[in-house]
């Protein structure tokens, strides 16, 4: 590299985006190069240009030519967030043989030309931005990226349909998957569903095989009615603790036969997978088809846990698989990736009141109607009302409960206008009752979905637009009595409607899972206010967190139906095998590290870090920083007294020189 | 005070959160007072009250400070560092005659763009009510703030 500058400043480009208009818009992108070029000659800046679109790939040779020419030490890109680009322009600097930590990016879009509107004041604010990246580069340091080996097995988190795709896209890849389930069998919400949309195919039918593979395949590890309790490490290296419940059953004896259930004299509400419409007994398996196939014992519900007679499961266990000794367990994993596919939890309908659900027998919600529509669901199959034997002559499926609604959720929940269509075919195939649907708008955008809503409309459901002011059993004429009244506004005939029906469906919303906020704190990923997990791009990364290694899919980022959840699930899957492929990892050389001269073993920083990253030499009245345990937050680098510890890519140099940047103008007209 | 009053401020934020927020600010062109002048950390743990005293003596009219909401840190939970940083801070500034008033610390998420703007916004209607700090020309030619007389350094 020529380094004959003038002064003993690096030489530094400077160059700036037009970003199409979306930057010129609002600055004057011509000004602020010849500013910088000008102005901030003095603080090493030999060469300063403006580009229409810098990230093209003209853009980027643009900067490699100058970097070859001219020699250029550092170089500064006035563009968008670091967080699109910054890769791409350390990239360029990389190929012209320039160290890429030596590239700094200025937001000129994001906090500038998209948030102003003022073209002079922006121009100001562009400057001044771009003068803080310049005194910052200055300081920059050259870098080396860290490399570390990915560990090749892979940690699971949700055994719904989501996560077992996504751990057999990776075991049939020959790699080692742990599926972690909380629940006694994976499985899912879609385990509970008796049709699904709009094919109508049998729920049971198409999952059962994928559980049935996930449970039984080699390379697939289930650790059913367990939940991680902590994580440590970082991509690649990650160290998982899980604690393993006790079922009370001990499954290398347990053959699954299912007599311990059938003697099990004690009968307990489930509100699990039944959703509080039938009964399981205390030792259980949720279903059938239960993946393992193993029982669980319900500990506070068992008579010999609570008066220690009883022990029926264990006198008739024909292979006395019987253990109420045992007690819950922690098992530590390594893992390089995670995949948290831990779904959704269903909005609680008793919160709409005046939809009576909970006060009113004949109002159901969407998920206790697929139980009763199941025909291995408590009422067998059969639509009946809340007495279990009347069938109901006319229905009213309620939409948007829950959801679109500024007192509850404002999302739309995605899939209760299908799931509503699917009630409403399901109920007149099977009981050929009269069906109203009372929506606010119809959204059936997915492969096939409008024609299903074509086909439910010729089939003579009653479609009402207007959202249902109340459900009531207060009748005001004799057509009324003895019935539930829904009152509607029906926006399309502009009047009020009372409508009176036998049955209520509540087609109730998915909310995010009540613990969401301390899974996301456990893997350190982002979750919105509302509880649904932060995607690294909402477009072009759905699946990736800001946290290198820890995936997202299905219904954990936001509700979804049953072919998105596999496709997040699947490409999960796919970038996990991507690292796992790659062999190693490359992390941000961003680590603190403790100059030992200076440090005076004052032990201020020790107790900071949260990563225990910081050791102490007793015999060299000294600390030290573990580097591959350093995740780089700066904390011990700030509270260093004697300024023995220095963070590499944001350093105290760095910094303070980009602030000297940001307020060089006030400065200059002080001067 | 001239009603013309454009306060200079500087911004800390976060790369995991306010940084973010501030991206998606920028993303859903949500409109904020050009006044602000953002700085990324990795963490609001990172803060040296250095950086602050600073940005003041620099110029800058005030401070604002950003972090993940508590118990959101992405670092588990160097925020609460820097809210005790922060509360001490304010300490000393308040012995120094400034008024506390001028470094604000605040809370907002990745998904919070809109708040972060609002955030923005009522900062920078504050800092105009205090007016100008103007330290950057008090200190014209001094070396260090410590040079700077008593009765100079108080507003």
């Amino acid at each position: 590299m020529s380094a004959e500058s003038t002064s003993n400043k690096p030489r530094i480009g400077v160059y700036i985006c037009h970003c199409g208009t979306n930057i010129s818009h609002t600055v004057d992108v011509e000004k602020v190069r010849e500013w910088a070029e000008t102005m901030l000659g003095a603080e090493g800046v030999v060469i300063a240009r403006d580009y229409k679109f810098m990230c093209s790939s003209l853009g980027q040779e643009l900067i490699e030519k100058d970097i070859k020419e001219l020699g250029l030490e550092r170089v500064v890109v006035a563009a968008c967030s670091p967080h699109l680009h910054e890769m791409t322009f350390r990239g360029a600097s990389k190929r012209a043989g320039l160290n890429p930590y030596l590239t700094e990016l200025a937001s000129i879009r994001e906090q500038v030309s998209w948030v102003h509107t003022d073209k002079a004041v922006a121009t100001e604010k562009a400057k001044a931005v771009v003068a803080g990246a310049v005194e910052r580069v200055v300081r920059n340091e050259p870098l080396q990226e860290i490399r570390v080996p990915i560990h090749p097995d892979t940690l699971v988190v949700g055994g719904g349909i989501a996560g077992i795709q996504a751990a057999l896209e990776i075991a049939n890849a020959g790699f080692k998957v742990y599926l972690v389930e909380r629940e006694p069998s994976i499985g899912g919400h879609m385990a509970q569903f008796d049709k699904t949309f709009p094919t109508l195919d049998c729920a049971a039918c198409i999952l059962t095989p994928r559980m049935f593979e996930a449970g039984n395949h080699p390379n697939i590890e289930l650790l059913t009615w367990s939940e991680v309790t902590h994580v440590a490490g970082y991509v690649g290296n990650f160290t998982v603790t899980i604690k393993k419940k006790p079922r009370y059953v001990n499954t290398d004896l347990c053959t699954g036969c299912g007599i311990c259930v059938e003697k099990c004299p004690k009968k307990v509400v489930d509100d699990v997978y039944e959703a509080g419409l039938g009964y399981r007994k205390v030792v259980y398996t949720p279903f059938a088809q239960a993946v393992p196939k193993y029982p669980v014992i319900d500990a506070p519900n068992c008579t010999y846990f609570q008066k220690g007679t009883c022990k029926a499961c264990e006198k008739f266990c024909p292979t006395n698989a019987i253990d109420f000794t045992q007690k819950e367990e922690y098992v530590t994993l390594q893992v390089g990736n995670i995949i948290l596919a831990t779904g959704y939890d269903l909005f609680d309908a008793r919160r709409v009141s005046n939809y009576g659900y909970g006060r009113l027998a004949n109002v159901f919600t969407s998920i206790e109607f697929e139980r009763m529509s199941n025909a291995a669901g408590p009422t067998a199959g059969n639509i009946v009302l809340r007495d279990g034997k009347t069938q109901p002559k006319t229905v009213g499926i309620i939409h948007c409960v829950g959801s679109r609604d500024k007192n509850y959720n404002n999302y739309c929940s995605s899939i209760c206008c299908m799931q509503s269509l699917k009630f409403a075919h399901l109920v007149r195939e099977r009981t050929g009752a009269t069906v109203y649907e009372f929506y606010i708008d119809m959204r059936t955008p997915m492969k096939a979905y409008d024609e299903f809503y074509q086909r439910v409309l010729e089939e003579g459901t009653l479609f009402v637009r207007g959202k249902v002011a109340q459900v009531t059993n207060a009748a005001r004429n004799e057509r009324e009595e003895g019935k539930l009244i829904i009152q509607v506004e029906d926006t399309l005939a502009g009047k009020q409607r009372r409508i009176p029906v036998d049955m209520v469906i509540l087609s109730i919303g998915m909310k995010p899972r009540r613990d969401s906020k301390e899974i996301s704190h456990l893997f350190g990923v982002g979750c919105s206010s509302d509880g649904w997990f932060i995607e690294k791009h909402p477009k072009l990364d759905p699946v990736s967190t800001m946290t290198e290694g820890v995936m997202i899919a299905g219904c954990a980022t936001g509700p979804k139906d049953i072919p998105a959840s596999v496709a997040q699930g699947a490409a999960a899957a796919a970038r996990v095998l991507n690292k796992i492929m790659q062999k190693e990892v490359v992390l941000e050389p961003i680590k603190a590290s403790i100059d030992q001269e200076k440090c005076s073993g004052c032990r201020i920083c020790n107790g900071l870090c949260p990563f225990n990253a910081i050791l102490f030499h007793e015999n060299r009245m000294v600390s030290e920083v573990n580097p591959a345990l350093c995740q780089g937050c700066g904390t011990c680098v700030a509270a260093c007294p004697a300024g023995a510890i220095s963070g590499s890519g944001f350093s105290n140099e760095q910094i303070l020189a980009q602030i000297d940047g940001l307020l060089m103008d006030l400065n200059l007209a002080a001067a | 005070m001239s009603a013309s009053f454009e306060p200079v401020i500087i911004g800390f934020t976060c790369n995991w959160c306010s940084y973010r927020a501030a991206d998606l600010a920028g993303t859903a062109r949500i409109k904020y007072a050009p006044n602000v002048r953002l700085i990324r950390l990795m963490c609001s743990g990172r803060l040296d009250p250095t950086f602050v005293m600073k940005a003041l003596a620099d110029g800058a009219d005030g401070v604002l400070i950003t972090g993940c909401h508590p118990g959101e840190c992405h670092y588990i939970e160097q925020n609460y560092k820097a809210l005790r940083r922060y509360l001490l801070l304010r300490r000393v500034l308040k012995g120094m005659g400034i008024a506390p008033e001028r470094v604000k610390l605040v809370w907002a998420s990745a998904a919070e763009g809109m708040k972060l703007a609002q955030e923005i916004n009522t900062f920078v209607e504050e800092i105009r009510a205090l007016g100008p700090l103007g330290w950057n020309k008090k200190l014209a030619g001094r070396e260090h703030p410590v040079d700077m007389p008593l009765e100079e350094v108080a507003v």
